[in-house]
């Protein structure tokens, strides 16, 4: 389990993050929702270990991240697996080498073992024929593909997710929460996915955070957004005219 | 971030790999400009040197020793390391700060990577090569001063070779390599300051490749001033 405990961060006057708490369970699918400059972003880069916290504590199973050594951090990042908003792949690698990076840097498998673990994976996401190719000669589909077999290769305990579905047609983007969804299931891993798209919180979101103002204004379900009557989510949640229909629907139905 | 860089690599055999890549990117990648460079700003001097001997009495083997003290003490070390910053310094910007736009750097610190060690180490190492490609440059700076002597006819290519003897003082080709070796340095490290705390996109990859190759020639020409003091003053 993640927990969060009265997380605070400042950059010079403007004060991000107000205080937040919450946990992560495991097995579980969880999304951080809000505005632009809600202080997603900055919240899940807390949780990574890339901004530092003014004040408040983070723990991965026990583990307070503060208090852990430069070792201990590298270690524990071991079991982190991240999709960056734009896949993050690097550019001088084929899919293949990217995939195989962090077994290349933290195991001393050999190149043939290294392999039959990159083809599992690369056959998980549905990616078979692109072991040569470089990131510019994949669509960003696949890049996201790719990006999501690289942050598994490990077999991570937790798995984060920057705007997985962005720049996508919503056809990809639905595969892309599906398969995001499946291996925290198969894995059994804490997933905390960062996100603007309302059709993700819908498909997948087992446990929702909204932020607002760099607070945690609410948390629930993905059954319990339709019934909140908390303004703030209904607002950002139900903006546009076809979710405002939906909510209608799975009310009357309700009632 | 100098700490950072030398610290004990995630594993050798990735850095061995790497190194022999930046090797080939900066070094090997760079000796075509190096080479046609050194071939006519020597070629430049002995002409120069030439046309301003107007006195009868001054010898002609002045020219091949002032050939060889100009790209020796000066132009070798310290011209060809201006067009690296610009050549190598704004590569190593450029991929730096592009991998840190598009989140590469923070995907290899996600995986537990070093990433100042991992980008910065194996340029630092490639460039502890510079000497020889200044040892080239020299080589190639006289030789292109002869071959210009020899095609303006400004003196024989006998008088030439003789004054490049005349009181030849092999610490000045010490004091040069000394000066390469910590230019190698700081084209290796301002660029890659600049790249990897560089913020924002795309057009500041540009900007910040530009600061850097200004800050890089600056960098060098007062370290030039301060180790000349320092070695021959």
């Amino acid at each position: 389990m993640i927990e969060v405990e009265n997380l605070h961060k400042s950059f010079g006057d403007a004060h991000v993050l107000k205080g937040i708490t919450t946990s992560f369970e495991k097995g579980k699918t969880n999304l951080i929702i809000g505005q632009s400059g809600s202080g997603k972003t900055v919240f899940m880069k807390c949780l990574l270990g890339l901004v530092v916290p003014d004040e408040g504590t983070i723990s991965y199973d026990g583990r307070m991240f503060s208090k852990l050594s430069g070792r201990e951090k590298r270690d524990l990042r071991q079991d982190m697996g991240m999709v960056f908003q734009g896949s993050a792949l690097f550019d001088s690698m084929t899919v293949e080498e990217n995939v195989m990076f962090p077994m290349d840097m933290f195991t001393q498998q050999s190149r043939s073992e290294m392999e039959d673990r990159v083809n599992i994976v690369l056959k998980r996401v549905n990616l078979i024929d692109a072991h040569k190719k470089y990131p510019a000669e994949i669509s960003g589909g696949m890049q996201k593909r790719v990006a999501i077999a690289r942050a598994i290769v490990m077999n991570p305990k937790y798995l984060f997710c920057d705007e997985p579905n962005s720049g996508l047609d919503p056809k990809t983007a639905i595969l892309i929460d599906n398969l995001i969804n499946e291996i925290t299931k198969e894995f059994d891993i804490i997933t905390v996915i960062n996100s603007h798209d309302m059709n993700s919180v819908m498909e997948i979101g087992e446990k929702i955070i909204f932020l607002q103002h760099g607070i945690k204004e609410w948390e629930g379900t993905k059954d319990e957004i339709f019934k909140t009557d908390n303004k703030a989510v209904t607002n950002f949640v139900y903006s546009s005219e076809l979710f405002k229909k939906v909510r209608q629907m799975y009310i009357e139905e309700r009632n | 971030m100098v700490r950072e860089v030398f610290k004990k690599p995630t594993k050798w055999s990735i850095m061995k790999s790497l190194i022999l890549k930046e090797i080939d990117e900066l070094i090997y990648g760079s000796m075509g400009i190096v080479i046609f460079i050194s071939i006519f700003m020597g070629g430049v001097v002995a002409i120069q040197t030439a046309l301003n001997l107007t006195n009868p009495f001054i010898p002609k083997d002045l020219i091949g020793f002032a050939t060889r003290q100009s790209v020796i003490l000066e132009f070798a070390p310290t011209f060809t390391s201006i067009i690296m910053a610009g050549k190598v310094g704004s590569y190593i910007t450029s991929s730096i700060g592009t991998m840190r736009v598009t989140e590469q750097i923070d995907a290899l610190e996600v995986m537990g990577v070093n990433s100042l060690n991992y980008l910065v180490f194996p340029k630092i190492i490639a460039m502890f090569l510079y000497p020889f490609v200044v040892a080239i440059a020299m080589y190639l700076g006289i030789f292109g001063g002869l071959i210009a002597n020899i095609l303006g006819n400004h003196s024989t290519s006998t008088e030439f070779i003789q004054g490049i003897q005349l009181d030849f003082i092999p610490f000045h080709v010490t004091y040069s390599f000394i000066k390469s070796v910590v230019f190698a340095f700081i084209i290796a490290t301002v660029p890659s300051f600049h790249g990897y705390y560089m913020k924002g996109g795309a057009l500041d990859v540009g900007k910040a490749s530009t600061t850097s190759f200004v800050w890089t020639s600056v960098v060098i020409i007062i370290t030039n001033f301060v180790l000349t003091q320092l070695l021959l003053g």
